[in-house]
């Protein structure tokens, strides 16, 4: 399964498939839901560019009625074109409105779907892609849709719808006329056709372009800390300009062949007014035509272009949009590498955890255990050993189905995990880590991440039982203190208290401690250590440890060497034993010297 | 306004351009009116049955006006073009710069989609400003003005009627603006909540799938999408009332003209050729009408985005360099504390009257129980934060007086949470020192005990390490901040915390190479380890903000204080054996 590699974006990939018809495809299916909105909408549209075009018609027939002397017959025709403009604003207003309702449902779902979608999916495809750039296609590429949706689909309807309605009424009131002025849209085209190829490749680059300065421009600020201790300002807004400039100049690149299109297009639309003028006045010199006709032809010429100005003028925004659906169908494309099994049952309150003949690899080739056969009884606490890289933490990824087994399988009272849905396989499983992360809110919502329901009181319980809710009185607002991006403003081991509260409150039968006091001092490791003992009681327990003092509490010891378990046992018998783990803590263990003196 | 013309400030530097490109746009505007000219003198041609020859040139005329006016109007649409992208690329380099700079404090308070948001939606919001927008406005007026000249010599009466309504448009163009302006404010700080939200969901990912929360964090960003959905909504009603209004009033002046010109024509008063150009700059006028409801969208969106720029841009770090800061050179490493105060905000003081006195050379150990203070003291060293009492001084020198870059390469900082940059391990740890050669970043790494297990990955140095080092565990990141900082060779070393999450062998071993990097080093190591702090020359306990005792541990211990307390419970607690063998 794993291995196939997907779920790692390749901008390049996505970039040269643009103006997909197989995305647009894809984006006119959001439409379905929205069909009632979308067809007033239409209808709105439909009347406005009927009425748009109506009007030179209009104007002509009265230019006749003036030509005429007839005043009355005039009277008539502004009565009727007054009557034109007031239908052509009640369908403008219901154009802008309801296909502007149409923009923003379609958006709403869109950013829910994908945010639904990431919550599926499996932590290897977070180690894989960065936060900025998923963040970039949530945020950026729905908003770029959104400038299409607002805008420029819109006038791209409404530009072929007009083109098609005036040369209709054009060849209908003068064939021959008509004929000669639209000879200048295979002109059009063509000149068309050839630009979109070079305006294709220079938006590409303006794509790339920006992708990359906002990845600098995310980890600029994610990373200041760092960069500031190293006074490392300097050359990194070196990089961004770089980056930034290459930016400029693709942009600038894509601005001249967007403006290329105006001398084009401007000298098109007045060849065809010139044809209207010399033919046409030809004609009504020869008194094959009437002025007024003349008049409408002369006016339309002029909004025949306009639409496609604004056609070419869009390109750009059509394209970028185009660009922005394929990275946002190829992020709801990515299948959950791990997912529930058809039937999968609710994890029965668990205590007993085993692994039989697991092995395990991040990535292919790379093995990290091997061949692990391990039972954790109910109710036991084992602690996990082993030098940095051993595999300690990916026996805790794989309890908790983080990841999936190569081999064998890892059963939970007799269940293998494979077989119970992720989520009620999860709540079983208490997991307290060396980095304790805060979500933004009060301390109080944070204890409470994990039940909830639970009251004021139970959330202070919990506090109490980590050993939290001293310092959390303390603070000005107590429980109602706003804890900021990572918990910035408590201190590591305060932060630390708040997770372990959090677990408690969530009072799973299994816990697992994932290194959670390596980032704590003494004093707070004494706290914990005491709130560690109450939570551990009548729970299975798996630490995961560095310090001698948590592991020689432990009813039995897994020291694991190179992804397999090198021994098995009590401190003492390990000791004993004169193994690695005497090699590891021995000397930790042995009385030195100086040990307690007065 | 003022937010406005501050923006303007951005574009000065290119008003060379502008210029020129005002001048394509009087010209291409110019065209566009000549062509309606041309035409009614071609009705009137027509009307007055003259010579066809007559209709050739106009013909002839029209396609070198339109060929004209496409050749001014590129040369307008690309200046502005370049001229906006520059704006929009000199922001974005400002703002980098300014939040490269901002101090610790700001960041603290700031969140990174937040700022993100500032950076991307903002500076584009501006940017359309400067390109479609800031002229666009203008080549409104002129086409206003210049059609109601020529509107006037035709036919004035029927002129000031049908200018009448395209004052109103303008009028309520206005209005409008100033409508939507707070929307927009609104929804951009709402884009920017849901933007938090998803960042966090994305950071924290594994605390979510961990407390299987996966859908009440669903639901809690589709709570939010739903509030700004509603905004948009609210905005779309707005927005497509005055639109169509101002359509509206465009157009409708066209029957009144003809109604009220037709009769004018038929007393003579006025020819057909005129009555049709009425009309046609009528429809010349629709196309910017529509874009001025565009124009001011952009422009109520440039202001709410151009507000929260500046908001940073204006921020002043509180950390500053004094003007005349000299550098800091051949520093011996004697570090002085006298009477400092510390808060990260007024009410709650973190330090409270520390001073002590550290010789060049010496090993200090920070010990003190949750929030005492160990960290401020460590973080006021290089000055990401500034006091608030007393003062720091270096060699004598107060700290506040040198250049920060200098006092940084003074000061090496291992901090307690480690960023990775998506970068190669190399470029990791050559982060600070760019010019370090190979065998350099070679020998940090040895010293840091993380050359073994670089050297076992596949690609060795030239390993991809990802956002937040997910790759790494996370003793080997810190050992990589270990490796980071030892590159740049300090004088004064702080370790925060920087040996606890390493396991128990590799501690040793760092243990071991620590006792040669501290060597000829003033150290700050904030621990627990009592072997470090056995051998520290000074032991600062901290209690609440204060030093409650100091001196070496023999001192120490032979008085019955706090960390006699600390270090039997830690014996207790360890079974006494956290101890090495010396």
């Amino acid at each position: 399964m794993r291995g196939q590699l997907s779920g790692t974006f390749d901008s390049d990939k996505v970039m040269g498939k643009v103006y997909d018809s197989r995305v647009a495809g894809r984006l006119i299916k959001y439409l379905g839901p929205v069909k009632s909105n979308l067809g007033v909408g239409a209808t709105g549209m439909v009347l406005r560019t009927l009425t748009t075009i109506a009007v030179p018609y209009l104007a002509g027939l009265a230019v006749d009625r003036v030509e005429l002397g007839d005043l009355t017959g005039l009277d008539s025709i502004v009565i009727v074109a007054v009557a034109v403009v007031m239908v052509g604003w009640g369908g403008r207003y219901l154009e802008e409105l309801f296909l502007g309702f149409v923009g923003q449902k379609i958006l709403y779902r869109m950013r829910t779907e994908m945010f639904d979608h990431l919550q599926r999916l499996s932590l290897s495809f977070f180690d894989r892609n960065l936060v900025g750039r998923i963040m970039s296609r949530v945020q950026n590429d729905v908003q770029q849709i959104q400038e299409l949706l607002a805008s420029g689909m819109l006038n791209v309807v409404f530009s072929a719808l007009t083109l098609i309605a005036i040369a209709i009424w054009m060849l209908v009131l003068n064939t021959s006329l008509a004929l000669l002025t639209l000879s200048v849209v295979p002109a059009l085209a063509i000149v068309t056709i050839i630009w979109q190829k070079y305006a294709r490749r220079a938006f590409i680059q303006v794509r790339r372009a920006i992708a990359t300065v906002n990845a600098q421009l995310q980890e600029g600020i994610a990373g200041v800390r760092v960069t500031q201790s190293l006074t490392r300002e300097d050359v990194n807004a070196d990089q961004f300009e770089s980056v930034n400039r290459e930016h400029f100049t693709a942009n600038v690149r894509a601005a001249r062949l967007q403006a290329a299109m105006w001398p084009m297009v401007e000298t098109l639309t007045a060849i065809g007014t010139a044809l209207v003028i010399y033919f046409g006045g030809a004609q009504v010199l020869a008194g094959e035509m009437s002025v007024g006709v003349l008049v409408a032809f002369m006016l339309w010429v002029r909004r025949f272009f306009d639409p496609v100005l604004e056609l070419t003028m869009e390109y750009v925004e059509i394209q970028r949009a185009m660009a922005s659906g394929a990275r946002i169908f190829e992020l709801l494309d990515v299948e959950p590498e791990i997912t529930d099994q058809p039937g999968a049952l609710e994890a029965p309150p668990a205590r007993e955890i085993k692994f039989e003949g697991v092995s395990f690899s991040y990535t292919p080739g790379a093995r990290v255990l091997h061949d692990i056969d391990l039972t954790i009884n109910p109710g036991e606490t084992v602690a996990i050993v082993g030098r940095t890289g051993a595999g300690k933490s990916s026996l805790v990824n794989l309890i908790t189905r983080f990841y999936e087994v190569d081999e064998g399988q890892v059963t939970v009272d007799g269940c293998d995990v494979n077989c119970v849905t992720q989520q009620s396989l999860r709540r079983q499983i208490g997991v307290v880590t060396q980095d304790p992360f805060l979500f933004y809110g009060t301390i109080e919502d944070n204890i409470r991440y994990g039940r909830p329901e639970a009251s004021r009181e139970e959330v202070v319980e919990a506090a109490r039982k980590a050993g939290a809710h001293d310092f959390i009185s303390h603070l000005d607002h107590g429980y109602e203190t706003h804890v900021g991006e990572r918990g910035q403003n408590l201190s590591g081991g305060q932060r630390q208290l708040v997770c372990l509260a959090r677990a408690i409150l969530a009072n799973p039968p299994i816990i697992v401690l994932d290194e959670a006091t390596s980032n704590v001092d003494t004093h707070a490791e004494r706290v914990m250590q005491k709130s560690f003992r109450r939570l551990m009681k009548g729970r299975t327990c798996l630490i995961i440890a560095h310090r001698l003092s948590t592991v020689t509490r432990a009813d039995r010891i897994v020291v694991l060497e190179d992804g397999k378990i090198a021994e098995i046992g009590s401190h003492r018998e390990l000791l004993a034993r004169k193994g690695l783990y005497h090699h590891m803590f021995g000397a930790l263990v042995a009385p030195g010297p100086e040990t307690i003196t007065g | 306004m003022r937010i406005l013309l501050r923006l303007m400030g951005f574009v000065k530097r290119y008003r060379r351009r502008l210029v020129v490109a005002l001048v394509f746009m009087l010209a291409s505007t110019a065209f566009v009116l000549a062509i309606p000219q041309l035409i009614s003198n071609a009705i009137d041609t027509v009307v007055a049955e003259g010579e066809q020859t007559a209709l050739m040139w106009l013909a002839v005329a029209v396609v070198g006006a339109g060929a004209m006016r496409g050749i001014s109007a590129f040369g307008y649409s690309y200046l502005t073009e370049v001229v906006s992208q520059r704006t929009a690329y000199d922001i974005r380099n400002a703002l980098y710069d300014k939040l490269q700079r901002l101090s610790f404090a700001f960041h603290d308070q700031a969140q990174t989609g937040e700022l993100m948001s500032r950076g991307t939606a903002d500076v584009e919001a501006i940017r359309m400003f400067f390109g479609r927008g800031l002229l666009g406005m203008l080549q409104i007026a002129v086409l206003f003005v210049a059609i109601t000249v020529l509107l006037i010599q035709a036919n004035w009466p029927l002129a000031l009627l049908t200018m009448a309504f395209l004052a109103a448009v303008g009028w309520r163009a206005v209005v409008v603006a100033r409508l939507l302006r707070p929307i927009w404010l609104k929804i951009q700080q709402l884009m920017a909540v849901l933007g938090t939200i998803l960042e966090e969901n994305l950071t924290g990912v594994r605390v979510v799938r961990s407390f299987a929360h996966e859908q009440e964090e669903s639901k809690k960003f589709s709570g939010q999408a739903t509030v700004l959905y509603d905004e948009h909504i609210y905005a779309t009603r707005k927005r497509a009332f005055n639109l169509s209004l101002m359509v509206f009033l465009v157009t409708i002046p066209i029957p009144i003209i003809l109604w009220y010109g037709g009769r004018q024509v038929a007393a003579g008063a006025m020819t057909l050729g005129q009555l049709s150009q009425f009309i046609f700059y009528l429809i010349i006028m629709a196309m910017p009408v529509r874009r001025l409801a565009f124009i001011t969208n952009i422009l109520s969106r440039t202001v709410s985005g151009g507000q929260r720029i500046l908001e940073i841009l204006d921020t002043e770090s509180v950390v500053q360099e004094k003007p005349g800061a000299v550098e800091l050179s051949n520093v011996q490493g004697a570090v002085r504390f006298e009477d400092v105060s510390f808060g990260y905000d007024r009410s709650a003081p973190v330090l409270k009257n520390v001073d002590f006195n550290v010789q060049p050379g010496q090993l200090v150990a920070l010990v003190g129980g949750l929030g005492s203070g160990k960290s401020t003291i460590a973080h006021l060293i290089p000055r990401f934060y500034d006091v608030t009492g007393g003062r720091i001084s270096i060699d004598g020198i107060d700290i506040r007086d040198v250049t920060l870059e200098s006092l940084r390469g003074t000061v090496g900082i291992v901090q307690q949470h480690t960023f990775l940059f998506s970068a190669t391990i190399r470029d990791n740890i050559a982060y600070g020192t760019m010019d370090a050669d190979m065998e350099q970043v070679v020998a940090a790494a040895r010293a840091a005990q993380l050359h073994d297990f670089i050297e076992s990955l596949p690609e060795g140095y030239d390993t991809w390490v990802g956002e937040r080092g997910v790759t790494l565990s996370g003793g080997q990141r810190q050992r990589l901040a270990v490796a980071r900082t030892l590159l740049m060779n300090p004088r004064i070393l702080i370790m925060d915390d920087s040996t606890s999450s390493v396991d128990v062998e590799t501690e040793l071993l760092m243990r071991r190479a620590l006792q040669e990097l501290i060597k000829g080093r003033t150290t700050f190591i904030i621990t627990h380890r009592l072997s470090i702090i056995r051998n520290a020359d000074l032991i600062l306990v901290l209690r609440d903000g204060e030093i409650a005792e100091r001196g070496t541990h023999n001192e120490l211990m032979s008085t019955d204080g706090l960390y006699r307390e600390i270090y039997e419970s830690q014996l207790i607690a360890g079974d006494g054996c956290d101890e090495e063998v010396s």
